[in-house]
């Protein structure tokens, strides 16, 4: 009697959730959809909300990604591999790994303050896509180090203790085995916390992102030896989530709709994002069997 | 492996009796069941000898299909166990011993009824001789065949070493009762007959004697995992 | 009938070999020694769990190591392949010494990992890696530096010729080796144990999770496979040790009991823990 009725409960409050994510994609659809078209998708945001665009808005979002995967990925990964694999078991390493869960709740404006202390003043990277990407970087860190120790925790250690017994090094089985078989949980890691990252505010605003930029950071291909260029990492930014900001507070309905347009956007990278890790995961996951 | 210290004598014999539990335990008093009843047999079948007793011949004779039936019955336990239970150890040489003990305690019955059939016949004619080596080697044996039984039920292997010697002994009795009865029907013809009856009766109860020694040897075997059977014999192998 | 000395009827505390005339086929060598085990102590913190431990494994025969559980024969096995310095808080006391070249496994110099290259390991729980059947008997090999392709074809085929697997599977080498039986998927394990042909093959209770018929055949090609290693196996089974081991090892309590011919162990075992274990009275 109660299965039936929990279950029944349970799907309701399913349904509800999905019906949630529901409205919001048709609410964001039914006021901006119309307005994306590749005018819009092209220009440089202006004072007149008919002309504005989202290029450097989502020129910004993807470097900003690109810096931020570079700088989470490996050290998260890395640092997973280390805590899990080679770290000894003891009193502070628990501590550490407390710690780093705690991280993942610190909240995120917290990062921008940070990052604005040590990145654009200390270190003079200036208000720049490098401290923007630098302080998603350490804001999603804890993700993928947690989605890296709990992927590595998953492996059975029977599959260890025969790679060792093979007379592998630890860097070997790591190497050979570990990681291949915990790809699949890492992808995830990975893409939950660019997921995280995309969407976050606070921390650019913190920082010093723009809202209004009429231009793209240098190109980082040049026609000139040495061809490429670092010139575009202390470069103004701006980012979408910023850009949606600012055209929400602006009074005018036509700038909403811009607002709307763009969140349609982001929500199209994020969801493509997501797609991509559940397709990762699930080619990795294929051949794993325990 | 150095062993610090011996196991003590009381606890030695304590764990050993622990394994006669269940099946064992049962083999166990079934074999007792099989000596006693041969002893019997070979006591009543002296008795029949030395008393004249027809009736008795016939009693030796009778009971001999009790002691095939528990022949049967043992091999049957140990066919049974060795298969449900692959018994090592001690268990694992009881089967073996076991088995052929009661094969020994068999032909001992039987040695028992060859000398109820003969005494049947030698009643026919009046005595040849006071019977006193056949009785006394007839004493023997069943001696041994006691010794063999107490050395089983008590665990005590080191009995067997006396029972060894008195089969020698009960050899030399043969031999020299052979000697007299062939010089009886030398010097009388007329007594061949009962003379020859008289060495037959003479041999089953040396028979019995071997498989008394025999039997003994077994226990040994069962109780210190060391085979003594026909050393002297292969001893001379080169 | 000549008399049988009195001497030879008291019960010997020792257990005698039967004073059979040898005959001349039968050679009266003692067989080499492959492993030489002396003094062992092993910690697992302050907790003592193998106590002076001292065995000497003949080369290419089967050692059986039996014991109830707790009794340390794991442990004991997991020394020779140093598969304890993987965690931390374990201490080795005593030498083992390995042949060929006299090295001593626990020596303060020795790599464990040039140890497990001369050791192959079987586990309880058949454990190949989530890859193909080639690649799971190959990978020994690749760790030991061999990387071209025929070599490889050929020490693969090899190993899995001597696991009796070949036939089974050479038809799909590139599948992947969870696609195989449990059976099937030890015996790719014992091939991936044996393809670097290492002095030493340890078995720890590798059929104790397999059906009887492929326990069986596990025990066949054990037996094909100590004409050329020498095998140490674990087992809880002792008709398993009974039908395939030279030499059997009892063990009670982190100390090794008794150690003989195995033929002589179940039939007539010189201490009385040995006799109560293998009767089943306790453990």
């Amino acid at each position: 009697m109660l299965d039936r009725w929990f279950g029944r409960i349970g799907m309701l409050l399913t349904l509800a959730t999905l019906g949630v994510l529901a409205v919001l994609l048709l609410n964001l659809a039914m006021n901006g959809l119309a307005r994306i078209d590749w005018q819009f998708l092209t220009t440089f945001p202006s004072r007149r909300a008919a002309e504005a665009g989202i290029l450097s808005a989502w020129a910004g979002t993807l470097l900003l990604m690109f810096v931020t995967a570079v700088v989470a990925i490996p050290f998260g990964i890395a640092a997973g591999i280390y805590l899990e694999e080679y770290a000894p078991k003891n009193r502070w390493t628990d501590l550490i790994e407390i710690n780093i869960a705690n991280l993942a709740g610190v909240p995120s404006i917290l990062y921008g303050l940070m990052a604005l202390g040590l990145f654009v003043y200390y270190f003079q990277f200036g208000q720049s896509i490098l401290s923007g990407g630098l302080a998603l970087a350490c804001l999603v860190l804890p993700i993928v180090i947690v989605a890296t120790r709990e992927s590595l925790r998953s492996i059975p250690s029977t599959i260890r203790e025969a790679a060792f017994a093979l007379g592998a090094t630890r860097w070997q089985a790591v190497w050979h085995h570990l990681l291949p078989y915990s790809t699949g949980g890492i992808a995830t890691g990975v893409i939950l916390a660019m997921s995280r990252a995309i969407g976050e505010s606070a921390p650019l605003i913190t920082i010093g992102a723009l809202t209004f930029i009429a231009f793209l950071p240098p190109a980082a291909i040049t026609s000139t030896p040495p061809f490429l260029s670092v010139e575009w990492l202390f470069s103004p930014f701006s980012a979408l989530p910023i850009q949606m900001f600012n055209w929400v507070s602006r009074p005018g309905e036509q700038f909403h709709a811009n607002a709307a347009a763009a969140g349609l956007v982001l929500m199209v990278i994020t969801l493509s994002m997501n797609g991509a890790a559940i397709l990762i995961r699930s080619r990795a996951q294929r051949n794993i069997k325990w | 492996m150095s062993q610090p210290t011996l196991e003590p004598q009381e606890e030695k014999l304590d764990r050993i009796r622990g394994y006669f539990r269940g099946e064992l335990l049962t083999l166990r008093e079934t074999l007792l069941r099989m000596a006693s009843l041969a002893h019997q047999n070979l006591n009543m079948a002296l008795e029949s000898l030395v008393e004249r007793n027809a009736k008795k011949a016939q009693q030796v004779i009778q009971a001999d299909l009790e002691m095939d039936r528990l022949e049967v019955e043992v091999d049957e336990m140990v066919t049974h166990f060795m298969a449900t239970q692959a018994p090592m150890a001690l268990a694992c040489r009881l089967m073996l011993s076991g088995s052929k003990i009661s094969s020994d305690l068999e032909r001992i019955a039987d040695q028992a009824v060859s000398i109820g059939r003969r005494s049947l016949i030698l009643l026919d004619e009046p005595p040849l001789k006071p019977l006193i080596d056949i009785p006394r080697m007839a004493q023997h044996v069943l001696a041994m065949i006691k010794a063999a039984t107490d050395a089983f039920v008590e665990i005590a292997p080191e009995k067997c070493a006396d029972i060894i010697r008195m089969d020698v002994e009960v050899d030399n009795v043969n031999r020299q009762l052979e000697r007299e009865l062939t010089s009886f029907m030398v010097e009388n013809p007329k007594t061949i007959n009962r003379a020859l009856n008289l060495m037959l009766v003479a041999r089953f109860f040396e028979r019995a004697a071997d498989h008394a020694k025999n039997i003994s040897e077994l226990v040994f075997y069962l109780y210190t995992g060391k085979d003594i059977r026909h050393e002297a014999e292969l001893s001379k192998t080169p | 009938m000549s008399t049988v000395p009195v001497s030879q009827l008291v019960e010997p505390s020792v257990s005698v070999k039967p004073k059979l005339a040898p005959s001349p086929a039968v050679a009266a060598d003692p067989a080499p020694i492959k492993v030489s085990i002396q003094n062992l102590n092993f910690f697992y913190g302050t907790h003592q769990v193998l106590r002076n431990v001292s065995l000497d494994v003949p080369a290419d025969q089967v050692t059986a190591l039996i014991g109830p559980s707790g009794c340390g024969k794991t442990t004991l096995l997991r020394c020779l392949n140093r598969m304890h310095d993987l965690y931390p808080g374990n201490r080795y006391e005593g030498t083992i010494t390995l042949q060929p070249g006299n090295t001593d496994i626990l020596g303060p110099g020795m790599d464990p990992i040039q140890v497990r290259m001369r050791c192959g390991m079987v586990f309880q729980k058949p454990n190949p890696f989530p890859k193909s059947i080639y690649e799971n008997v190959a990978y020994g090999l690749r760790l030991q530096g061999m990387n071209r392709r025929r070599e490889l074809d050929e020490r693969v085929e090899k190993a899995l010729r001597e696991a009796a697997l070949w036939e089974e599977v050479k038809s799909r080498l590139h599948q992947l080796a969870h696609n195989l039986s449990g059976g099937q998927q030890q015996r790719l394990c014992i091939a991936r144990a044996i393809a670097t042909d290492p002095d030493l093959v340890l078995f720890d209770e590798p059929t104790s999770a397999l059906d009887p018929i492929a326990t069986s055949k596990i025990e066949e090609l054990i037996v094909e496979l100590k004409k050329r290693v020498t095998v140490i196996i674990v087992t809880h089974n002792l008709q398993q040790a009974g039908r395939i081991s030279n030499m059997t090892a009892f063990m009670y309590l982190g100390e090794l009991i008794e150690f003989g011919e195995t033929n002589r162990v179940f039939t007539n075992p010189s201490k009385p823990q040995t006799e109560d274990y293998i009767s089943g009275r306790f453990g």
